[in-house]
Formats: C-alpha cells, sequence, structure tokens
C-alpha cells in the first residue's frame, strides 16, 4: 500500500478509537464536573461493561445481534447501577473528599479488576460483532494516464466499524440534549454550580451525585459494549481506557463537555495515525509525557476557560 | 535520651533478636518486609509529613532498581558503587519530577505524578533489550555481595535490610523532628500560613520530595540487590498504590506506621495466597476500608486517642 491509502486507514482505525474514546472519556469529564471528583476506577466500569455484553452473548446464545441489542441495555444499566450504590456506600461516606475520593476509587479499581479475574478469568473472550460486511474504499490517484480510480489491497473497513462511529456520535448528541433540554439535566447542571444553592432550592444532591457517578459509568460500558466485538473482553482492558481518558479530559479542560469531544478526536486520531506508524509503546510515552506538561504548563486544559 | 529514640532503637533491636527466633521463613518475610518498609517511609515523608499525595513513586523505586541493577548487569559495576548510581539516579529523576509536578497541587499533583511513572514505565518496556521489560533479568548471584558479605544467604540478607531498615529510620525520626521536619509539618496543615510565615514552601517541598525519592530509589535498589531480580512490574501502577496503602494503614505522618502497614499487608497478601491468586483485590478492599473507617491508620489512630507522644 502506497502512503496516500495507508494514512486513510489509519485515519480510519483512529476514528473508531475516537468514537469509543469520547463515550468513555464523558463519563469521566460529567462525573468530574458536577462532583468535582476524579473517578480513578472509571476504566474498569468500562471492563465490566465489556465482560457483562459477553456474558450476556454468550448466555443468550442466540443471534449475534439479539444479543448485542441486549447487551447494550443491560450493560449500562447493571454497570451504572452498580456505581451509583458505590458512590452511596463509599463517596458519600467520606463526603467527596477529592484525595480521599480518589484513593477510595484507586481501592475499588482492584476490588473490581480482581473480582473479574476471580470469576470472569484471565483470558480474552470475544463477542460476535451484530453484522460484519467488509467494504472496500477505493482511492485516487494522478497516474501516467490522466486521473485512476481503483481499489488498493487492504483498503477496507467493516460495516460495523461504521456503525461504531455512528452510534458513538448519536449517543453523544443524545447526551448533550438531555444535558441541556431536559429537566433532569437542568437539575444536574444546577448542580454544577453551586451544589450549596441547588440543596438550598430542594434539589436531592446526594441522589443527584449517585446518578450522575451512575450516568458516568454507564457511558463508559457502553463504549465498551460497542468495542467488544472489535476488541475482545479482558479483565486487564480498562487500562488504556483510563489513562486515554485522562488524556483527553485533561486536554479538552476538565468538565468541559465540548472541549472533551475535540481532545478525543484529536487524540484517537492521532493515535490511530502514531501507532501506525510509529512504535506504539514510544507514541504512548509522548502522549503521556505531553499530558504531564500540560497539566503542569496550562492546568486549565487546552480548551478549558482559566479559573479566577 | 528520649522517649522516641528510645523507641526507634529498641525496634531495631527486637528486628536484630527477631532473626534469631523466628523460624526462617518468617525472618524470610520479615527481611522483604523491612526493603518494602524503607520504601513506604520514603513516600511518608512527602505524603505522610508534607502531604504531597503522590501516585507516581514507583517511578523512583524504579530509577533505584534500574540504576544498581542495569549497571551492575551490564557495566559489571561492584555493589557500593552500583548502590551510589542508583541513589544518584533516584535523586536526579525524584529532582526533575518534583521541579516540574511541584508546579501543580492536589488532584492535579496526583495525576501527573501518575503520568510521570506511567511513562517511566513504559521506558523500562521500550529499552526492553537491556530491561528485559516485564519479564525482567536475574542479577547474578556471584556480584551480590558487599565487601565480601554474602547477600544471597538468609543471615546476610536480612542483616542488610535491618541495615538499611535502621539507617533510614534514624534519618527520618531525626529530619522528623529537626525544624526542616517541622516545616513541612506546618506545610501540609496550612501550606498558606507557612507561606506567610516566611517559608520558601516550594523549595521545602522539592527537598522533601528529592529526599523521599532518594530513599524510595534506596528501596527499589535494595529489593533488587537482595532479592536478586529487577523488572518492569515493579516500575507499573500497582507498586505506586502499595507504599500508599502501607503508609494509609500504618498511620501517614507517624514513623514506625510504614513498618507496621507493610507488615501488616505483607501478611495480608501472603495468607490470601492460600485462596487465590488475585492478591491485589485484598489490597482494594483494605484501601476502601481505610479511607472509609480509619483514615488516620493504626498509630496515628493510637496517637490521637492515647500516646500523645508517638514520633
Amino acid at each position: 500500500m502506497d502512503f496516500g491509502p495507508h494514512l486513510m486507514l489509519a485515519m480510519l482505525e483512529g476514528a473508531v478509537t475516537a468514537a469509543i474514546l469520547a463515550l468513555t472519556a464523558m463519563g469521566l469529564s460529567v462525573v468530574f464536573g458536577v462532583m468535582r471528583v476524579v473517578n480513578v476506577a472509571h476504566g474498569e466500569f468500562y471492563m465490566l461493561g465489556a465482560v457483562i455484553a459477553w456474558f450476556v452473548a454468550t448466555t443468550l446464545g442466540t443471534h449475534p445481534a439479539v444479543g448485542f441489542v441486549a447487551a447494550l441495555v443491560i450493560a449500562p444499566l447493571v454497570v451504572g447501577a452498580l456505581a451509583a450504590a458505590a458512590d452511596k456506600l463509599i463517596l458519600q461516606h467520606i463526603d467527596y473528599d477529592p484525595e480521599r475520593t480518589i484513593v477510595a476509587t484507586i481501592g475499588l479499581l482492584y476490588i473490581i479488576q480482581q473480582g473479574t479475574l476471580m470469576t470472569f478469568g484471565p483470558d480474552a473472550s470475544p463477542v460476535e460483532p451484530p453484522f460484519n460486511h467488509r467494504i472496500a474504499l477505493p482511492w485516487f490517484e494522478w497516474g501516467e494516464d490522466g486521473f485512476a480510480f481503483y481499489y488498493p489491497w487492504g483498503l477496507s473497513i467493516t460495516s460495523y466499524k461504521l456503525f461504531v462511529i455512528v452510534a458513538a456520535a448519536l449517543i453523544l448528541v443524545a447526551l448533550y440534549l438531555f444535558m441541556t433540554r431536559t429537566k433532569a439535566g437542568l437539575i444536574m447542571r444546577a448542580t454544577q454550580q453551586d451544589s450549596q444553592m441547588a440543596q438550598a432550592f430542594g434539589i436531592p444532591v446526594s441522589k443527584v451525585y449517585a446518578l450522575v457517578f451512575g450516568l458516568g459509568a454507564a457511558l463508559a460500558a457502553i463504549g465498551a459494549v460497542l468495542v467488544v466485538p472489535i476488541q475482545q473482553a479482558h479483565y486487564l482492558m480498562g487500562h488504556d481506557p483510563l489513562l486515554l481518558s485522562f488524556i483527553v479530559v485533561i486536554i479538552g479542560g476538565l468538565g468541559s463537555l465540548p472541549g472533551t469531544v475535540i481532545a478525543a478526536l484529536l487524540i484517537g486520531m492521532s493515535d490511530g495515525v502514531i501507532s501506525v506508524f510509529f512504535s506504539p509503546t514510544l507514541a504512548k510515552i509522548m502522549a503521556t509525557l505531553a499530558v504531564a506538561m500540560v497539566l503542569v504548563f496550562r492546568p486549565q486544559g487546552l480548551l478549558g476557560k482559566k479559573a479566577h | 535520651m528520649d522517649r522516641a529514640l528510645t523507641l526507634h532503637l529498641a525496634i531495631i533491636a527486637a528486628l536484630a533478636l527477631a532473626f534469631f527466633i523466628l523460624p526462617a521463613y518468617h525472618a524470610g518475610n520479615l527481611a522483604r518486609i523491612m526493603v518494602l518498609a524503607i520504601y513506604a517511609m520514603g513516600y511518608n515523608l512527602a505524603f505522610g509529613y508534607t502531604g504531597l499525595l503522590s501516585l507516581g513513586h514507583a517511578l523512583f523505586f524504579g530509577a533505584g532498581m534500574y540504576g544498581l541493577s542495569l549497571s551492575m548487569q551490564h557495566l559489571g559495576t561492584p555493589t557500593l558503587p552500583a548502590l551510589a548510581i542508583a541513589l544518584a539516579c533516584a535523586a536526579v529523576v525524584a529532582g526533575v519530577v518534583g521541579a516540574l509536578a511541584l508546579r501543580t497541587k492536589g488532584v492535579a499533583f496526583m495525576i501527573v505524578t501518575l503520568m510521570f511513572a506511567q511513562a517511566g514505565y513504559l521506558v523500562a518496556l521500550y529499552f526492553s533489550e537491556w530491561t528485559r521489560g516485564e519479564e525482567g533479568f536475574v542479577l547474578p548471584q556471584t556480584m551480590r555481595q558487599i565487601a565480601g558479605i554474602d547477600l544471597t544467604t538468609a543471615m546476610g540478607r536480612y542483616f542488610a535490610a535491618l541495615v538499611l531498615f535502621a539507617i533510614t529510620l534514624l534519618i527520618i525520626g531525626h529530619i522528623v523532628r529537626a525544624p526542616f521536619g517541622r516545616t513541612l509539618i506546618a506545610i501540609r496543615e496550612n501550606e498558606a500560613r507557612a507561606t506567610m510565615l516566611g517559608y520558601d514552601v516550594q523549595r521545602l517541598k522539592w527537598i522533601a520530595l528529592v529526599i523521599s525519592g532518594t530513599i524510595s530509589g534506596l528501596a527499589g535498589a535494595t529489593y533488587a540487590l537482595l532479592f536478586g531480580y529487577a523488572g518492569a512490574s515493579f516500575a507499573a501502577v500497582p507498586y505506586s498504590i502499595l507504599p500508599l496503602l502501607y503508609v494509609l494503614l500504618g498511620g501517614a505522618g507517624t514513623t514506625l506506621g510504614p513498618l507496621i502497614g507493610a507488615a501488616f499487608m505483607i501478611y495480608l497478601f501472603d495468607l490470601s495466597a492460600d485462596i487465590t491468586d488475585a492478591y491485589m483485590l485484598i489490597a482494594g478492599v483494605v484501601l476502601v476500608l481505610l479511607t472509609m473507617f480509619l483514615p488516620q491508620g493504626i498509630l496515628g489512630t493510637l496517637r490521637a486517642r492515647r500516646f500523645k507522644w508517638l514520633p
């Protein structure tokens, strides 16, 4: 393959990564935006979503499409409920102290991860995609005999991957409408702006917190259900999404939702492109250091406003 | 001699006696506990005394471990110079990371240190030609000795660990009661006030982090030296979380908390190994329970309730 088609393939793969990443990071961002806490266990909620999707699909054992749709409903609900329960039991108990929350969610991370290792086991398990057609993509070129149009070998994408991109976009639009157009969204934004004032106006802040924490985890679970037909379910799969989500949320500005989407596109695409052309480990080192530097020198994020 | 110093010396004497009293298996465990307690004491100086909650100390532990083991393995450096190289590596890494990370505070500091440590771990994987990555490498047995003392025997290993543990404990015990340590505690309690009183808070925090990182590096080097193995998993995220766990359990901001926390957790891991391979599950449960019910840890709670003089 020539450089052009190769780059296009890398960008398509990057777009899939970006779509999943946008969902997962959005979950982290919503939680940080409203509750002002960092959930280190976020990647494990993602992993749990994937494992539940596998469980639902294998238990039903019918057509992959049925299992997939069932997983898309069940996994976010179960994971969301679990996260809300963890919020009620643990985070409320420590009064959302930022540092203690991080320590507690680190604990939660290991409980979920190792609990999954004990029940689900150490092996990766695949989930069949609901549909999977290979779509060859054309490439244009100015050749010796003028404009040429051909299908380079290897330049293709599956219909399922296109579906992932569309589905993630739809869910993000739905989330945006939910936050800006519904009463529940209004309540969340009110809590985000001033939780004490919201409490004074009769908003059940602790309930809102539990719901937001559940919503954040559910978003990660949806991302995982979408990704699991491409990538297998594994008990350690939450690690990379957690770091990438951190990176996205930090670059986008902590708690800024549009910033999160833009940063997810940026990071997802560049991750796709860089890891095709360079060693993935080197790409990760550069990305991690770059983000640390952003936090050090521009803590409000690249797109966030400076705090007053 | 005051009570705190007497207590420290008594603990060191008791540990020396323990080797002759305890069965071999537990003496072996105790050697490992002392090395990890050195690590936790280093961590405690930053977290417990200065209030710097770092999630990246595995970077310093790893710097010490690789500083010693790579120079012994590939350059054939004898033990003592290799140990010096290890300490220098850890100090330089801590100095650079500190200069950058200390520009941030609170949650941002935690994430920045986590990111730096992750980058360090990836660097260890990237240069797997020398480090052999996750798999790691074994240090040649013949090289593991100091001035003719064989560190591969149970006794050599135990007393080498004890000597380094004792030195670290006495240094830490001295630091935290000297004016420097008192100022660190003042920074932890109220940074704005310490600044207002005229202390150069940024500089003091940096010094504390460099000392903390260097001690963590000493622990990493000692671990490689005494147990003869260096691998990238010692620079990974769980190794940043473990000293936090030991210190929280034993009591943050107490000189002996790290030892008690490390001893408690290592025996807990040891016992759980009979039931499951998922030993970090225990770590998770203990972390959650500690933050919820015992935020001051064992010694911190004892000090608050009964023994006000505990160092």
